[in-house]
């Protein structure tokens, strides 16, 4: 399967236009029925609602996200467009930047997160991850959210990141912002960004070199201020970006793993007869969860992609989680199997733009399950699990679960 | 279309077939090849694609980026001078007869 994307200047075939909102609760309640509309009305569709292009199947995703010269980045990821409307707050380096200024903040933040200092925090990050599963086995019920997807990033991440003991509980409702601001105005998004001063003022504050602990992500950034690579301008915004970024993605991405393995116990099986698959196992619940469920991009000329002619200046919203899921592309895709060959799922995105926190993502996820499976038997879904409502993170607000020690 | 080798930790290879433009990565995760993981899918972004090319090879495939570079030294399994990112390896027909070997880890 091939999408193109080449410059036309001939009719526009019929793009079907569907009455959707990706974006409303009842929506968020359910995606995956629409996500079918979306995928099987075309390779394009044209959204009435919000006025924006859609791209559901796989291929057309990825070749959007491969694209980065006609889609970018840099009018914003979300439906506002940067060149029509003042964003919310100072644009991203990085995610809302395009070539050649985004080549060079994206070369920082790689050193920064390289599979070489991977294998340095990789001890500490297992070490908490045994100490959490100490204290769950102990508690025996409790929420899978709050008690774990949240608690085990709160307690390895901000400490990597090199931040103040003060001051942390802002960093997930900051993020909440982040990812509620890349919706449309709807309420979720004009009441997160009427809350977000104090948030904004606390991470501002935490971005200057001076509150930052040595040897930290945070620091590291900093230092390539002094190697010319970056300006002291521009190194808070990039610690910036991982503090919108690094925490309530991974919260996020540990939920719908242990949802998945709560929900499915013929994988818990598996992973636990043979915890080489705990790895995967996370990298499946990416896949099939998508904690990350869209992006935007907008067009910087008219392009043809897969027969429809998409004019300039157009935004274009891939729906990532519909992708990971497109039939044409992955055989029994709404299965969660823990052995599946996952490479070229789009749930960190793809192209220059994906994920730079992928490491990190999957390295708490492998130790996390590989923790969660050496002591414990049984995770038994005890109550209704409860669901939290953003414009682009999908995840679980509590999960209840009573635990059975191996 | 040409067609490449790839020798197993355990001593095990596999011939596979490229298709058109494909990397080494690509044409190993499209025959489900294991001991290439390839997390990233190709990003050059994860370093769990990494060979080390048959020494008769080496000098005829293209240099690598900085970035390949980089991450070679992140990779799962010792670096030698042969290692190299399989989704960096783009299988054109002059590399027809292409030997990789696979290293015992990718994570
Ligand atoms: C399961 C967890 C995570 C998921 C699902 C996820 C998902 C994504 C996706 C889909 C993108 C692509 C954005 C685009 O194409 O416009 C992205 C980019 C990014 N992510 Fe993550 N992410 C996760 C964890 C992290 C972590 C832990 C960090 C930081 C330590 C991080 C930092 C970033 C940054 C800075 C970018 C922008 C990269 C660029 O534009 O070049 N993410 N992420
Ligand atoms: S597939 Fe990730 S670096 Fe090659």
């Amino acid at each position: 399967m091939s999408a193109s994307a080449s410059p036309v200047s001939t009719g526009s075939p019929g793009i079907p236009h569907l009455d959707v909102d990706p974006f409303a609760m009842n929506f968020f309640a359910d995606p995956y029925p629409t996500h079918e509309v979306l995928r099987e009305a075309g390779p394009v569709v044209y959204l009435d609602k919000w006025n924006v292009y859609g791209v559901a199947r796989y291929a057309e995703v990825h070749a959007v996200l491969n694209d980065p010269a006609t889609f970018c980045s840099s009018r914003g990821v979300g439906l506002s467009d940067f060149k029509k409307e003042t964003p919310w707050r100072p644009p991203s380096l990085i995610l809302e930047a395009d070539p050649p200024a985004h080549t060079r903040t994206r070369a920082v933040l790689s050193k920064v997160l390289s599979p070489t200092v991977m294998k340095q925090v990789r001890d500490r990050f297992t070490a908490a991850a045994e100490e959490r599963v100490d204290a769950l086995i102990d508690k025996r019920s409790f929420d899978a959210v709050a008690d774990l997807a949240e608690a085990y990033p709160l307690s390895i991440f901000p400490d990597a990141l090199g931040l103040k003991p003060e001051g942390r509980e802002h960093l997930i409702p900051y993020a909440s912002v982040v990812f509620n601001a890349f919706g449309p105005p709807n309420q979720l998004r004009q009441e997160a960004i009427e809350r977000s001063a104090p948030h904004q003022a606390y991470v501002a504050e935490q971005c200057q070199r001076e509150n930052l602990a040595p040897g930290g992500f945070g620091a590291c950034i900093h230092a390539h201020v002094d190697e010319g690579a970056i300006t002291a301008t521009e190194a808070p915004l990039l610690v910036r970006s991982l503090l919108s970024a690094g925490l309530d993605t991974t919260v996020n991405g540990i939920g719908a793993a242990i949802y998945c393995l709560a929900r499915f116990p013929d994988q818990w099986q598996r992973l636990r007869d043979d915890l080489s698959l705990a790895r995967g196992a996370f990298e499946e619940a990416v896949r099939f969860e998508s904690p990350v469920q869209t992006f935007f991009r907008t067009t910087t000329r008219e392009v043809e992609l897969s027969g429809a002619t998409i004019g300039e200046g157009e935004k274009v919203l891939m729906f990532l989680a519909a992708a990971n899921r497109d039939p044409r592309r992955w055989d029994k895709p709404d299965s969660y199997d823990i052995t599946r060959r996952t490479s070229g799922h789009v749930g960190f995105g793809s192209g220059i733009h994906m994920c730079v926190g992928q490491l990190v993502a999957r390295l708490e996820g492998e130790v996390m399950l590989t923790a969660l499976a050496k002591r414990i038997a049984k995770i038994e879904i005890t109550g209704e699990p409860k669901r939290r409502f953003n414009n682009t993170l999908r995840g679980l607000d509590s999960l209840p679960v009573t635990i059975t020690p191996a | 279309m040409p067609a490449i080798t790839f020798i197993h930790s355990d001593g095990k290879s596999d011939r596979v077939e490229t298709g058109d433009g494909e990397s080494a990565m690509q044409a190993a995760t499209r025959h489900g090849l294991d001991g290439i993981l390839a997390e990233c899918g190709g990003n050059a972004m994860c370093a769990t694609c990494h060979v080390y090319v048959d020494e008769s090879w080496l000098a005829r495939l293209p240099a690598m980026a900085d970035d390949e570079d980089a991450l070679l030294d992140g990779a799962a399994a010792e670096r030698s001078p042969a290692s190299r990112l399989s989704c960096q390896i783009v299988i054109t027909p002059d590399l027809d007869g292409l030997v990789l070997r696979l290293p015992e880890r990718q994570v």
